[in-house]
């Protein structure tokens, strides 16, 4: 029975998010018994997904194929589990798994489950644990089809790269008969160095104890230390002192980095949702009641103002002797 | 112009998340119901901007029994002209979205707006079913949208940055932050909602795909450990030597 994983590129280069789920995805199929087969959206490094233990690339050359036309990609994704006898279709729980994923469940009538955190139970039906209530807990859900879709949580299992080189064969697909109706006019940003929050690895966030947006100099000094993405508390989205897209939380965006190092936030139950995914997180605050201080792993009780610059030397000295 | 907004009826951000019956059941207890905020406060707003400018009507539908009408109210007494319920347990999205379509396939609604996703089962899922279903294009994440004749520009939220896309309508999109501001609803509105038509309609009926098995709550945190805000290199050397992090 083998495995079908949806491996969406930017600039032709296969997406972390991506990768991470054609990992999961060649961990179901060994466990399965059957091939690992990866489709990816106009790759030029298709081969790296053998690393991931990817056994067979499926690479569409089609500029128009691609999530801002989730219809087509459906279309291409049909073909292909029809091709190798697919039972299983994964996907990376991203923009791009948002927009095409339910809508091939739809086509389908394969059970979808996204925000997956966990490999399939097979022992009693096909049963994966995926976040609820925003990160406040978790559920075991069975997918009754006989097809199944699972959508992977960015970073929930991060990627194990070995050796390894996949073969990639073309594979041509006639979707001039599609005709969905969406133009894309532009594209703006997306292309920056910057890892994008859900991806990223290392968080640096700040809160209203910054007392103003001018005060973000350090924050930024910070996340540019460490090769960090900057984040907000939503208070401070809100008045307008760091744009929308920074904005982590329940209504925000809900993300799992390695390190999450929160300043000035107190810590509101509807933060907490947004980042208690975070493996490591420290907490900087000068109220030592905050409660956030409950959810960290480390606390320093301090004025930020005091002690982010000192952190930052001290990240600073140790990346000189550390690379 | 007609829009449909599906809304979905959430417990409030503050909620403390428990189970019940061998952690089978999501325990309602002490819960207050909440319109989904990303329904609410960005498709449901901009969807009455929309109609506020340039004229047309704002249906909100919902799928769930009796219990979801005092948020459907809510909806109402926002702006929204006219309700549906439609009257299913559903259990997942893919009945939800199926029962939607079935209602709103002859209706010629010019554009379907609803959140990106809910704040209690975060799936992400119905809209683009709803699409697919409907035979529609889809947009999601979108955090922009401004309707020029029979087209509509959106920004997609991709990774990093936003993609700028133009569909002709009818349409399905998901809305996220940005797309429009959060109302209260004035007293009047709260009246006129008493009185606004909300339509009973029976589900069509459509099995399952998935089943919710059991829920668990994360495994407690231990104890923060507290450094010194004099010493950031003990904070530096713990972030690498212990936790492993950098």
């Amino acid at each position: 029975m083998s495995v079908l994983i949806v491996v969406d590129t930017k600039n032709g280069e296969v997406k972390k998010s991506s990768l991470e789920a054609a990992q999961y995805g060649a961990k179901v199929a060994s466990a399965l018994g059957g091939e690992a087969v990866a489709l990816t959206l106009n790759a030029t490094n298709g081969e790296v997904l053998g690393t991931v233990g990817v056994n067979k690339v499926l690479n569409v050359t089609d500029a128009s194929i691609s999530a801002s036309d989730p219809q087509k990609v459906v279309a291409a994704v049909v073909a292909a589990a029809n091709q190798v006898g697919a039972k299983v279709v994964v996907f990376a729980h991203d923009s791009t798994g948002k927009a095409v994923a339910p809508r091939l469940s739809a086509k389908s009538g394969a059970g979808l489950v996204t925000n997956v955190t966990s490999l399939p139970d097979t022992s009693n039906g096909f049963v994966v644990t995926k976040n609820v209530f925003s990160g406040k807990a978790n559920a075991q859900v069975n997918i009754l089809s006989d097809e199944k879709i699972v959508s992977i949580l960015p970073n929930a299992f991060g990627v194990q790269a070995g050796e390894g080189s996949a073969s990639v064969e073309a594979f041509s697909l006639d979707v001039s008969g599609i005709n969905s109706g969406i133009t894309v006019k532009e594209v703006k940003g997306g292309n920056s160095k910057v890892v994008p929050l859900p991806e990223a690895e290392l968080v640096v966030s700040a809160g209203r104890g910054l007392k103003g947006p001018e005060n973000w100099g350090m924050i930024e000094e910070m996340a540019g230390i460490l090769g960090a993405t900057t984040a907000c508390s939503r208070p401070v989205a809100d008045i307008g002192w760091r744009p929308h897209h920074e904005h982590v939380g329940q209504t925000g965006v809900a993300i799992r980095p390695n390190l999450y190092i929160a300043v000035g936030i107190s810590g509101a139950i509807q933060h907490l949702a947004g980042v208690n995914g975070s493996k490591v997180i420290v907490v900087i605050n000068k109220d030592p009641e905050a409660p956030f201080f409950k959810a960290a792993d480390y606390g320093v009780v301090g004025d930020a103002f005091e002690v982010v610059p000192r952190l930052n030397e001290a990240f600073r000295k140790f990346k000189a002797a550390n690379g | 112009m007609k829009i449909l907004v599906p809304i979905s009826k959430v417990p409030d951000t503050t909620s403390k998340i428990s189970f019940t019956d061998g952690d089978s059941k999501f325990n309602e207890e002490g819960i207050q119901w909440i319109v989904n905020p990303y329904d609410e406060w960005y498709a449901l707003v901009r969807a009455l901007e929309i109609t506020e400018a340039g004229g047309g009507t704002v249906t909100v539908i919902s799928v769930g029994d009796a219990t979801a009408e005092p948020v459907i109210r809510k909806a109402l007494a926002l702006g929204a002209h006219e309700a549906v319920r439609i009257d299913a347990n559903a259990t997942e999205s893919y009945q939800v979205a199926k029962e939607i379509a079935a209602y709103a396939a002859d209706k010629g609604f010019d554009m379907i707006l609803l959140g990106k996703e809910t704040i209690n089962y975060n799936g992400s899922e119905v809209g683009g079913m709803l699409a697919e279903f409907l035979g529609q294009p889809y947009i999601s994440l979108a955090s922009k949208l401004e309707v020029n004749g029979d087209t509509a520009t959106l920004d997609r939220t991709i990774e990093g940055g936003v993609e700028v896309v133009e569909v002709k309508m009818p349409f399905v999109a998901s809305a996220s932050k940005g797309m429009a501001e959060q109302r209260i609803p004035n007293m009047r509105g709260i009246m006129a909602a008493r009185t606004k038509p909300l339509t009973v309609v029976a589900a069509t009926g459509t099995d399952a795909k998935t089943a919710y098995v059991k829920y668990g709550l994360p495994a407690p945190k231990s104890a923060v450990k507290l450094v010194d805000p004099e010493n950031m290199d003990e904070l530096v050397s713990l972030l690498h030597e212990e936790a492993k992090v950098i």
